[in-house]
């Protein structure tokens, strides 16, 4: 009361003002709550009934509990889902961010003075921009039967007739990495150069005094100073492979050929979703969204603990 | 330009033919006396199309009277805008789209309301049997007017009260169609005859295959080439009492083929893709296609330079088994603004004789139409992609034939899925019974009602 | 004194060693990321038979053919151009403004729950919109936005990670001072925000922008879902359609060329822009 009473112009001043700060924020919490909170709750909803459509005519929805969790742990379409979506993450994933510890310690290196590095880094990044569809779509059409790359392999006499990669469980699941691992180490490499940059230069010195070489330097010093910000890359890199969609969907037309092997968790909700399915659709997400949100929160700690450090 | 002529030429001549035909008591529309039981008076001036690709649309271009293209997906008849709305079929995806519009087909607006949509036989009956498709006689036409269209292709859309509702302009009863070249390297004559002695039974058809491949060249392209053979001639339908049945039929298909690829008698290759394509131009090497006559248009590439339709390279025989395939039937719209000139396209396509046998000559269609099909069978018309040959005889054979009480609603995602997942089973990615497991998995994904065990 | 001398050489020599690894490995890369541009830049110049007839690595004259051949084609690819360009520009606008506006927000004012909607758009940040894909289409089609842009267009307003950026901008850019002068020079709070504050943010505006842009641009599981009239389809979706059956009858000239077409304006925009981009990436994330 007393405080109140001695500050009490600039007080009001300030409560004034900082109603503002309500008013700021209005759009963003109606945006959110209307089209992020309002269907969470409706998807939530929607998984404990049975309701899709059967040619034109609907069926439910009708209350069913936890039927449909039931049955989508019950069969072995997620497990298997799941596994193709983690196989074809780090497919893409280990070579990322090991080609990317490589770039950035290269391209922070001060005494390795790289020439054109900002070309360089401006091509790694390209592929981030692509559209994943064209792109995935491109490799499909480069990587046909009688694509160019057959065409080149076999006039360089690497193979007498076409290697089908679309037919073969490894090419694609390793096309798909591949596109994920152009599309995203430009990235990592950017990030985590920032990161090795922010690395006091005076530790490097005091090592390299006492005799580390440079492989001991990276291992001792800046591996476990990048942890941080090597987990933060990890995480978000991981839930964009739980996302992983537009890739596989497009390369395989949506059927995960071959034998279902390149059948992302994503795919698996758009075909419910094509089939309006909303029951089984709403489970499945209600799973996925469970994960990405352990994992956020495993990011977030991240954040705030160095935003505490701050 | 070229193209432009030759367009305006065709419809300046159907226009004609209309003319003279109204002058010989047939009814087109514009007289004015079969006016449907939709209030006169003006009609919506959008025409709302749906189909899934451009072969309803090229026969309405060149073939229907007074049809004026703007653009790709635009028209003109008369004062109304004719828009197509075009959804490919793969994948169920022109179905959920037009299951999406057909739902709110009552709260639509008025120039935005379908008014035609087209359906294959593989889920005909899945649209028949509702009320969004208007019965052919509510539009004024009647049942003598069709008189002489196959019964099959009434039958199928026809609905479980025994109400008409669609209509088509062809017939698809299917034929082996054989590269003439090969034939001759091979067995030393392309006489239809004498070929089809070589494959009149699938033990022969199997033999004839060892033969070809000695000779360097594939009996057919991939996996799904006979497919449709074997699955019309089933003994039950895929969907029995919502339980998904696979019947003996699909698994011979799933054994010859099976065989035949670790033979070596086909290339692999998956239905429409680049490598399947690749056998309509000598480089394939592809003996034969199974198909109907729309097959021989569409997709066999008759106007491109180089390809072996364009140079007459094909011949067509009975093959070891009758079928059909495809077949696409024009419905109307419950709710149409242009009942009037929905049932006009329905005439002139589906039983204008004039304009049925052009479409034979311009597309090497064959169309609905017994009495002029199997007076034409006896002519010398010629098909330039069958060098010369008439294969109207064949098809007319054919027709008659044509059994489709088989058929379910879920024909296309079953044949489309199951064609997927033994696709793994050819190249050796899973065994049969992982093969089926996936089908049957994914079936029950595609329509939820269903079940797989 | 003879080892810290032979380290020394060991270094020198290596620098030199690591340096040429260093050119071989990034050129390589850089390979890697652009042979497929190329060859799609070559087969959108060459005839289907061309194309069929095997690979080449010089340019043919079938460029404008092709070209021509796509737009008059029946694929809208036109429209979807247009449809993406509005869409991704609205897109960009409305996230960056508005999520400037929150981090505003947060940054000047003090009020009740702060803390609580910070924590709270900090853990939400990374939770993709897939999971409540299926929600939100029931709630569109409910609202009678299915086959408009609005849910594509609208949602943005709400953007954690541009906010994100936004406010650690501010902290480090946007003095308080400057506002409480403001306010003694009796500006109004929105006049504030638009005419001092949103100036000062130029440069993460633009680099958010573009990033927001980008991503609309890309983006293809949502606009599937919810585009399903030809004139209002988006480019990936096209691209997507292109992919079944029997579009384009096969003429991989076209194939090429409509891939070309939504591939290359983003590069020719990139390269003009490549400097703010790539350091964008680099602020966006060190600073967090």
């Amino acid at each position: 009361m007393k405080d109140s009473r001695n500050t009490g112009q600039g007080k009001s001043k300030v409560v004034k003002y900082n109603k503002w700060g309500y008013i700021f924020l209005a759009p963003f919490v109606i945006v959110y709550v209307t089209f992020q909170v309002v269907p969470l709750f409706s998807t939530i909803y929607n998984s404990f009934f049975e309701n899709f459509r059967s040619g034109l005519i609907q069926i439910g929805p009708n209350w069913v509990g936890l039927e449909n969790y039931k049955k989508i742990f019950s069969t072995p379409e997620l497990m298997q889902y799941t596994k193709n979506t983690l196989i074809m993450w780090i497919i893409g994933f280990v070579p990322q961010i090991i080609v990317s510890l490589m770039l950035g310690q290269w391209f922070s290196d001060v005494r390795l003075k790289l020439r054109c590095s900002g070309f360089f880094k401006t091509v790694i990044y390209l592929p981030n921009l692509i559209m994943a569809s064209a792109f995935s779509m491109l490799f499909f059409a480069l990587f046909s039967d009688v694509g160019p790359v057959n065409g080149m392999l076999m006039s360089m006499g690497v193979i007498d007739e076409p290697f089908r990669f679309f037919a073969s469980v490894g090419a694609t699941r390793g096309l798909v990495g591949l596109m994920n691992f152009l599309m995203w180490f430009g990235n990592t490499t950017i990030l985590l150069m920032a990161g090795i940059m922010g690395i006091d230069v005076s530790l490097f010195e005091a090592a390299e005094v006492d005799g580390a070489n440079s492989w001991k330097r990276f291992t001792r010093i800046t591996l476990p100073l990048l942890k941080p910000i090597l987990i933060y890359v990890i995480i978000t890199s991981m839930i964009g492979g739980i996302q992983m969609f537009d890739v596989p969907q497009i390369l395989t037309n949506g059927k995960g050929t071959p034998a279902d092997s390149a059948t992302t968790l994503i795919m698996y909700l758009n075909r419910h979703l094509f089939s309006k399915n909303y029951g089984m659709g709403g489970a499945l997400s209600v799973f996925l969204f469970i994960i990405t949100a352990i994992l956020s929160l495993v990011i977030y700690a991240i954040m705030y603990r160095k935003r505490d450090k701050n | 330009m070229k193209r432009f002529k030759k367009g305006l030429a065709l419809v300046l001549a159907a226009v004609m033919t209309t003319a003279a035909l109204a002058g010989c008591g047939s009814k087109p529309a514009s007289d004015g006396g079969n006016t449907p039981n939709v209030s006169g008076g003006a009609e919506g001036k959008v025409l709302n199309i749906y189909v899934w690709n451009e072969e309803f649309k090229s026969r309405v271009t060149d073939h229907y009277p007074g049809y004026v293209k703007v653009d790709e997906t635009n028209g003109k008849i008369g004062d109304v805008a004719v828009k197509w709305h075009i959804t490919p079929n793969e994948n169920n995806a022109y179905q959920n789209n037009l299951d999406e519009t057909l739902l709110k087909q009552a709260s639509a607006a008025v120039d935005d309301k379908i008014d035609i949509f087209l359906v294959e036989a593989d889920y005909a009956l899945k649209y028949v049997d509702t009320e969004y498709t208007m019965p052919v006689k509510d539009l004024g036409i009647t049942d003598t007017e069709l008189a002489n269209q196959y019964k099959y292709t009434k039958d199928i859309v026809t609905d479980s009260k025994g109400v008409l509702k669609g209509l088509s302009w062809q017939g698809c009863p299917g034929v082996l169609i054989y590269n003439r070249a090969i034939a001759k390297d091979v067995f030393g004559t392309d006489d239809p005859a004498e070929v089809q002695k070589k494959v009149s039974d699938w033990a022969a058809f199997e033999n004839t295959a060892e033969e070809v491949k000695a000779k360097g060249y594939k009996m057919v392209s991939g996996f799904d080439d006979t497919y449709r053979v074997f699955s019309n001639n089933v003994s039950s339908p895929w969907v029995v009492d919502g339980k998904i049945v696979i019947d003996d039929a699909i698994m011979d298909w799933v054994e010859q083929t099976k065989n035949f690829t670790d033979k070596g008698y086909n290339s692999k290759s998956t239905l429409w893709d680049d490598v399947w394509n690749k056998g309509f131009y000598p480089e394939g090497k592809v003996f034969c296609y199974f198909g109907p006559a729309w097959f021989i248009d569409f997709s066999m590439a008759t106007q491109e330079d180089g390809s072996i339709a364009k140079n007459g390279g094909w011949a067509a025989t009975e093959g070891p088994q009758g079928f059909f395939w495809g077949g696409t039937w024009i419905c109307a719209a419950s709710g149409t603004d242009n009942p009037t000139l929905v049932a006009d396209i329905m005439r002139q396509l589906t039983t204008n004789e004039t304009i049925m046998k052009e479409i034979v000559e311009k597309d090497n269609d064959f169309v609905n139409n017994k009495p002029a099909m199997e007076a034409m069978a006896k002519t010398d018309y010629k098909s330039n992609p069958l060098g010369g040959q008439n294969p109207l005889p064949i098809f007319a054979a054919g027709a008659d034939k044509v059994d489709l009480s088989n058929l379910s609603a879920y024909d296309q995602g079953c044949n489309e899925e199951f064609q997927a997942a033994m696709k793994d089973y050819f190249n050796g990615n899973a065994t049969l019974e992982a093969a089926l497991a996936n089908f049957k998995k994914n079936i029950v994904v595609k329509y939820p009602g269903l079940k797989a065990e | 004194m003879s080892k810290s001398k032979k380290t020394k050489v060991s270094a020198g020599l290596s620098i030199r060693a690591r340096k040429a690894v260093a050119y071989i490995v990034l050129v390589i890369l850089s390979i890697l990321c652009l042979f497929w541009f190329y060859v799609l830049f070559v087969n959108a110049t060459r005839t289907h038979a061309d194309i069929q007839s095997g690979f080449s690595a010089v340019p043919g004259g079938n460029f404008w053919n092709n070209w021509t051949n796509l737009v008059t084609g029946s694929q809208p690819i036109l429209s979807g151009m247009i449809n993406s360009i509005l869409v991704s520009s609205l897109c960009a606008l409305f996230s960056t403004y508005f999520s400037a506006m929150t981090a505003y927000a947060i940054h000047v004012y003090n009020f009740k729950g702060k803390k609580f909607m910070f924590t709270f758009i900090l853990a939400i940040m990374m939770i993709p919109s897939q999971v409540t894909a299926l929600g939100f289409i029931q709630f569109m089609d409910k609202l009678h936005l299915v086959n408009t842009f609005v849910p594509l267009i609208v949602p943005t307003i709400a953007a954690p990670v541009t906010f994100y950026y936004m406010k650690q901008y501010m902290e480090s850019t946007l003095p308080l001072s400057i506002i409480e002068a403001a306010r003694i020079d009796g500006s109004g709070e929105f006049r504030t925000f638009n005419k001092i504050v949103i100036p000062l943010m130029k440069p993460a505006i633009a680099v958010q922008a573009i990033f927001t842009f980008v991503s609309s641009w890309n983006n293809y599981f949502m606009p599937a879902l919810i585009l399903k009239q030809e004139k209002i389809k988006t480019l990936p979706i096209l691209i997507a359609q292109l992919r079944s059956a029997d579009w384009l009858k096969f003429d991989m000239g076209q194939v090429y060329m409509m891939i070309a077409f939504s591939i290359f304006p983003v590069i020719i925009v990139y390269i003009c822009l490549s400097k703010y981009i790539v350091q964008g990436v680099a602020l966006g994330s060190v600073k967090g």
